[in-house]
């Protein structure tokens, strides 16, 4: 490990805040992921005749569903799919955003322009709009709420990165390599991506952060995963109707899930931003 | 100044006619065309044909985005055929209401923000930062939907202080003559936005007390407390207008949410029906108006940045 990532790595051990998060997210992969390995429920299969049980009725710690389904094993299947597209599509907005946005600024001239006359145009259309003209054309599923979710979320990642590309063009060290004859590809791959891979990381945190959130709103839109599988945005909204019968377990856990879980990100993306001396606006 | 004017407008403009072939493409994009889109999913192929004749839906696309171009350019958005009324005049009555209520929960939200993030950024580090840091995190990460519920769970029902929903008048006093009913969307809204707010007045101010005339006024004998309040707050405000200018699909975003689950008589409701009826003309007529809106928002924000902050014109390319 060389020292800048070493030192990066101590500074966010110091953080604090930051490590519990991090724990945080560890302990709820694991919950998600490694839950149903030890817990098995039935999460296909409706159970008319055990629904809306309290938490503790019939051995359900926390109750079952409004169709009889147990409650904490319905939080683990809900969580694999909201960390599951919330990762991937975090992940998948800020490749798409570090590209572009590395290509504009280094580029520069009309190509930058254009490139980032189309960021403009994402960012003035609302991301919803986007979402439910997608939600008539396609079938929503895990693969496709990936992909839609991070098609309309890589535009913050791409002005960010270009700023930086802009400035990290005109470098000594990259202007050496242009000529001596080193391509484009490699100024952006070797020279400009690396070095503004502290931005890149720092941004992908919140991104995820801010997919998991969009995963709930598409739910709540009707647009989430189809039934049985579920994400936590899908039983909370599904949950808000029972609200007024006093059935909390329904609502409580997964708010709770998605609370922590975006909660948890932003701070690893705080921490990482201290790690890696940046100052990042705007979050 | 004079050319940066030009620039920034020139580029706002390229972005307001991309927004056009944006919307008219994904009306082209829905399965069945706009045609399925107005007549319903259970149109038949002739009905279909028969109103892409009468329409000029028969004809080519570069033709039909022309024509579409003309019909914005008089004013004309389309027709909702679920409302049966036109949808400029929908615009017309309903943007003032949801100006009003993002008007008010930003106005709120930056009342807290500020004033917050400029603590924070003084005690860096410090518990009271911590603390006012997470509680505004937990906020942010709240689903708003939740977050609505949780309040007219505890303000409307547990304790019966306010309304659980928005008052419903047709004109902004009659929204206004019931003020209680705004609290909780208000404060809604608020939430949701306050942790990005003065997060992002934190930083700034962060950055800011390590600039150069902060070591001169100081140098000077100017006081701390004018430091800090006058110099330093005055360069974080101009960046966060900029900011502003940029949030509005966010906030526009947030109004949806809100205005749906609290039945608020504005746009935001207005797109929450039309989505959940397929209603086109009428959603896409709202994109329009919301993307067109950010551009000019995002334009004027830079414009008046620049008057004040000559570093910014030298920055733009």
């Amino acid at each position: 490990m060389s020292t800048a990532t070493d030192s990066v790595y101590r500074r966010f051990l110091r953080h604090r805040l930051g490590v519990a998060g991090l724990a945080v997210i560890v302990l709820l992969f694991a919950f998600c992921f490694l839950g149903p390995v030890f817990y098995h429920t039935n999460q296909v299969e409706t159970n008319i005749l055990a629904a809306n049980l309290a938490p503790g009725v019939q051995g359900h710690p926390l109750g079952t569903t409004d169709v009889g389904f147990d409650e904490l094993g319905r939080l683990m299947v809900g969580g694999r799919s909201s960390l599951e597209i919330g990762l991937a599509a975090g992940l998948l907005a800020t490749g798409i955003g570090t590209i572009w946005g590395a290509v504009a600024g280094y580029a520069g001239g009309w190509l930058d322009a254009v490139m980032m006359r189309i960021v403009d145009t994402g960012i003035a259309i609302p991301a919803l709009f986007l979402l439910l003209v997608a939600g008539t054309i396609v079938r929503p599923t895990v693969g496709v709420l990936i992909v839609v979710i991070g098609v309309v979320s890589w535009l913050v990642p791409a002005r960010l990165v270009r700023a930086e590309s802009l400035t990290l063009a005109n470098r000594e060290y990259v202007l050496t390599m242009k000529a001596l004859g080193g391509g484009s590809t490699r100024a952006i791959g070797r020279h400009i991506v690396p070095n503004a891979i502290g931005t890149v990381v720092v941004n992908a945190t919140f991104q995820v952060a801010d997919a998991i959130l969009l995963v709930a709103y598409v739910s709540f839109l009707g647009l989430g995963v189809p039934f049985p599988g579920t994400d936590w945005g899908g039983m909370l909204s599904n949950g808000i109707s029972y609200t007024y019968d006093g059935y909390w377990w329904m609502i409580v856990p997964p708010g709770v899930a998605i609370i922590l879980v975006v909660f948890a990100f932003n701070v690893i993306g705080d921490a990482l931003r201290d790690a890696f001396e940046l100052r990042l606006e705007g979050r | 100044m004079g050319r940066f004017v030009v620039h920034r407008a020139a580029q706002a403009a390229v972005v307001v006619v991309l927004v056009t072939v944006v919307t008219f493409l994904l009306l082209h994009a829905l399965p069945g065309g706009p045609a399925r889109g107005i007549l319903g999913l259970k149109a038949t192929r002739i009905q279909i044909e028969q109103f892409d004749k009468a329409n000029g839906f028969d004809e080519s696309l570069p033709q039909q985005y022309w024509s579409y171009l003309v019909r914005l350019l008089h004013g004309n958005l389309g027709t909702s055929y679920k409302l049966n009324q036109s949808v400029s005049s929908l615009l017309v009555e309903r943007v003032p209401k949801t100006l009003l209520l993002t008007a008010m929960s930003t106005a709120v939200a930056l009342f807290v923000a500020v004033p917050l993030g400029v603590w924070q950024a003084l005690h860096r580090h410090r518990v009271g930062d911590h603390v006012t840091s997470s509680l505004a995190l937990i906020g942010y990460a709240t689903p708003t939907f939740f977050l609505a519920l949780v309040l007219v769970i505890v303000f409307a029902e547990k304790w019966p202080l306010l309304p659980p929903e928005a008052p419903q008048g047709t004109s902004i006093s009659s929204l206004l003559a019931h003020f209680s009913g705004l609290v909780l969307p208000i404060v809604t809204g608020a939430v949701t936005t306050l942790a990005a707010f003065s997060r992002y007045v934190r930083s700034s101010v962060l950055d800011n007390l390590a600039e150069d005339y902060v070591r001169t006024a100081r140098a000077k004998g100017v006081s701390e407390r004018r430091v800090v309040w006058i110099h330093v707050l005055r360069n974080s405000l101009t960046s966060l207008v900029a900011l502003l200018g940029y949030y509005l699909p966010v906030l526009f975003g947030g109004a949806v949410v809100v205005e749906s689950i609290y039945n608020y008589p504005g746009v935001g409701l207005l797109f929450w029906n039309a989505a959940q009826q397929s209603d086109y003309p009428v959603l896409l007529g709202v994109v329009l108006v919301i993307s067109v809106a950010t551009v000019v928002g995002s334009l004027a924000a830079d414009l008046a940045q620049a008057a004040i902050d000559p570093r910014v014109r030298g920055a733009l390319r």
